[in-house]
């Protein structure tokens, strides 16, 4: 070792460069206790971006859907195809489903076995009941005619939907990624991170049903 | 357990969206609140539903109403489910969420307002169009 290295050559270089110097004690120091935050606020906030970001993706579609609404090129319109009994059952176990997952991340927090697998299962189901009628239903308007090509209203309509239908499948995906990883590693901090992630995205998705209900099926059928 | 104890050392520390705060941390109290926004919402709903299929009401007011609801039932969401709240806690949630309706405002409103315009615009062309045909 040289007498340069041992005497500490970095810092001797920094010499010459007095704000560097300035820059790496300024790091260096600890930071104020209000600068401070858990992993958990920075990984909760990221992902509210990601959903905000995700929100004005579907307020594209949205808008997509007004513009061409009333564009049936002579076709079936909301009010010929859409059935709200459906529409109310698809929007009931939604719901339902939100309020479970809110159930499970309690169930999570106090680390709860029964509470938490339980309500992510009612959740599961719910949700895939909810994929189920939807299925169902697209299934039978494109049995009757009535597919995305029939015309600009049926694209959209399917484009929008099927958006948040697909969704909905990543979500259920994932709920059945969380069970295991909460059977696998237990209720660790990370574990718990991605559950108030998967929480998060689950509740937005009924947020965009809330709009999609609303604009799509209630409007279209009252007309 | 409670996350904002962590740093109780700070007098207001954020909390990320979907935690509650503190003072609402007791498991019965979580549970309360997650039952009043279903209860909310599940009213909402229903209204939405009724008010759609009625002839009770003055029809033109129908969407005005059902637009009402829907954004109604979407802050009982927010604030029942999400936990985005006006506290102080919350305040760097809240402007993201300022942000992003505001993007989302200006993208729905400017989209329908310029194509509603177009389209009344080429009305007089369209029905020219037809009497080719």
């Amino acid at each position: 070792m040289s007498a340069f290295e041992a005497a500490g050559g970095r810092e001797d270089f920094n010499r010459f460069r007095p704000d560097r110097d300035a820059r790496n004690r300024s790091y260096a120091e600890p930071l104020p206790a209000h600068d401070q935050v858990s992993k958990r606020i920075v990984v909760g906030y990221g992902f509210w971006i990601y959903l905000l970001s995700d929100i004005i993706l579907f307020s594209a579609f949205f808008a997509t859907y007004a513009v061409l609404v009333d564009a049936t090129a002579g076709g079936p319109s909301g009010r010929d195809l859409f059935d709200l009994h459906k529409v109310a059952i698809e929007t009931a176990c939604l719901l339902l489903s939100s309020f479970t997952c809110g159930l499970a991340s309690i169930g999570a927090r106090i680390h709860r076995g029964s509470w938490f697998y339980g309500a992510m299962t009612a959740t599961c189901l719910l949700g895939a009941g909810f994929l189920f009628i939807e299925i169902n239903e697209f299934r039978s308007m494109i049995a009757l005619g009535a597919g995305p090509t029939r015309s600009a209203f049926l694209s959209s309509f399917f484009a929008l939907v099927g958006l948040h239908g697909l969704h909905v499948t990543v979500g259920l995906l994932w709920l059945l990624t969380m069970m295991a990883q909460v059977f696998a590693k237990g209720y660790r901090a990370d574990v718990l991170r991605r559950l108030l992630c998967f929480s998060l995205f689950w509740h937005t998705l009924d947020i965009i049903w809330v709009g999609i209900f609303t604009m799509v099926y209630l409007m279209g059928v009252g007309q | 357990m409670n996350y904002a104890e962590l740093e109780t050392n700070v007098p207001y520390p954020d909390i990320p969206p979907g935690d509650q705060r503190s003072d609402a941390d007791e498991t019965g109290e979580a549970v309360g609140s997650y039952l009043i926004g279903l209860g909310l919402a599940a009213l909402l709903t229903a209204v939405s539903f009724f008010v759609a299929g009625t002839t009770l009401v003055w029809a033109p007011s129908i969407p005005v109403a059902l637009v009402v609801l829907a954004i109604a039932q979407m802050g009982v969401h927010l604030v029942f489910f999400l936990h985005i709240t006006t506290g102080p806690d919350n305040t760097n949630n809240v402007m993201a969420l300022a942000f992003g309706v505001l993007i989302v405002l200006v993208l729905m409103v400017g989209t329908i307002w310029v194509m509603t315009t177009m389209t009344h615009n080429m009305m007089p062309m369209d029905q020219t169009m037809h009497m080719h045909h």
